[in-house]
Formats: C-alpha cells, structure tokens, sequence
C-alpha cells in the first residue's frame, strides 16, 4: 500500500505539498505562541478608523459602535459579550483574549477590537 | 471534452446546472455544521466538491461557473453584500490555484484542492484586510493554512473518487 502510493508520482508531489503547507502553518502558529506576550491596552476600530482605547487593567463594559457590539474588559481579558448581527457571531465565539497581536473582529459591523503592548501604535 | 469550451452542449448544460445545484446543497448543508473552532473562516469548504469534480469531469470554464455561480446565489439566499466580497475574493483566487495546479498535471486531486482550500482561506483574508483597511486579521491565515490543508485533502479525496466513478456516465 505505501509502496503503491510513492511510486505514483501525483501522490508523491500530493504529500509534499500537503506535507509543506502544514509544517509551514505549525511552525508559525509554534512560532505565535512562543512570541506572544501580556498585552496592556484594547484598540477599538470601526471601518479601519481608531475609535476608543482602553486599558486592559480597568474593568468595564463598553458600547461599540452605537451599541452593535458590546465588549467586557475584566481580570485583564477582553471579550465581545454580545453582538446584533443575525446567525454565528465570530466575535463572541472567539472568546477571551489578553496578549499583544490577538484580536477580536466582527466582520458585518466592521468593528476590531486588538490587543497592543505598552507605548505600541497600532499598525493600520 | 470539448474544442470549443464556452458551446454548451444541452448534455453538458444539464451536468453544470445539476452540478450547481449540488454545490448549494453542499453550501447549505454546510451551513448546518456548527462550527467547533473559534477562528472564523475555519471550515470544510464542502461545496468545493462539486468545483473540483467540474473542474476534472467538464474542464475549467465550467469550473469557474459553478464556482462563482454558487457563490453568488449563496449571497443572494442567504448572505449580504460583504460576505459576497469575501466569498468571490477567495473563489477567485482558489480557482485561480487549482487551474493552475491543475494545468501543471503534476497533482492529483488531493494536491490541486488543498491548494484551493488554502487559496480559499487567504483570498478572504485579503479580502478582509481590504474591506476592513487593517492588517491586524493577516494572522488569522496561520491556523487557516493548516485547517485548509485538512478541508483540501478531504474534499480532493472526496472529489476524486467521485470523478472516478461518475464519470463513465458523463
């Protein structure tokens, strides 16, 4: 059986390329885990324009975008408690976030919410 | 198949409009699978099937039309007009891949949709950064590649054996 599949050469070039595009995603996603650091302050975009910055140290719950999304800042995480938009909602799927780099996005309201580290501008 | 790939036979008409159908079956059932990671765009990509077959039984002008055909009756059913962008940006650059792929003769089936699945993942991605004006989601195409990778290699096996085994009837 294995035999039969390495003298087939589609096969072959199959498993190189499946073999090449999962040590390239595992090897960056190893490579985000071992970068990642405590983030500090939460960056609120709407349609690609900064709205709101918060710290990740002050506990609240804001009101984005005229109320479509609703985001928590607690114990130094920050989530997407709700969101107004019909069928799966990413943002409030995605959970709890805290380090440098992790977002939240909602695509439909075109709300992002990010981490950043101390004195870090955002890139955009 | 063919010389002239755009004169549609009434046989091969037939085959295009069931393959589309099929494909929004697919789309639909799809969209009945909860999802089990909490990264958005992480799926199986099960309307890919139906391309994939197109792309090997019919050739690739009927490719693309299934592809974008289904994508654009989709949007009309069941999405909006941003997740159109989203889905026509990764449509076009998946298909671009896996005629290519295709074309070089050296993949199989299995090869040519993991290229499509990963394509798939990082048209939209693009798509994203655009519609959005930020690069703060480019990273969402990490766990994407990977999950592409897995959704390719089960579609391309799903794709090819059905090729192998319809086709005689075509």
């Amino acid at each position: 059986m294995l035999k039969k599949i390495l003298e087939n050469k589609k096969l072959r070039s199959d498993i190189i390329l499946i073999a090449a595009a999962l040590f390239v995603g595992l090897v960056a996603l190893l490579v985000a885990f071992l970068l990642r650091e405590d983030g500090s302050r939460v960056v609120v975009s709407v349609d690609g324009k900064k709205v709101a910055e918060y710290s990740l140290n002050v506990d609240g719950t804001y009101y984005l975008n005229d109320g479509t999304n609703v985001l928590v800042i607690e114990d130094g995480y920050a989530y997407m408690k709700e969101a107004n938009c019909p069928g799966f909602q990413d943002c409030v799927e995605k959970g709890k976030i805290s380090y440098v780099g992790q977002s939240i996005t909602c695509l439909p309201n075109k709300v992002i919410v990010e981490i950043v580290g101390e004195g870090e501008e955002i890139l955009s | 198949m063919t010389k002239k790939p755009f004169k549609l036979t009434t046989r091969q008409m037939v085959t295009l409009s069931a393959l589309i159908a099929v494909a929004m079956i697919l789309s639909y059932i799809e969209s009945l699978i909860p999802a089990f990671v909490a990264v958005p765009g992480v799926k199986i990509g099960l309307s890919n099937i139906a391309t994939v077959f197109a792309l090997y039984t019919l050739g690739w002008p009927y490719a693309i039309c299934v592809s974008v055909v289904r994508v654009l009756l989709s949007a009309l059913l069941f999405g909006n007009f941003v997740s159109l962008i989203y889905s026509l940006s990764g449509a076009a650059l998946a298909l671009t891949a896996m005629i290519l792929l295709k074309k070089i003769d050296s993949f199989s089936s299995i090869g040519v949709s993991v290229a499509g699945g990963v394509c798939h993942n990082a048209g939209q991605i693009i798509a994203a950064c655009i519609v959005m004006e930020t690069a703060a989601i480019a990273l969402y195409i990490i766990p994407l590649i990977v999950s592409g990778t897995i959704a390719g290699v089960v579609i391309g096996l799903a794709a090819g054996n059905l090729v192998e085994r319809i086709k005689k009837y075509l």
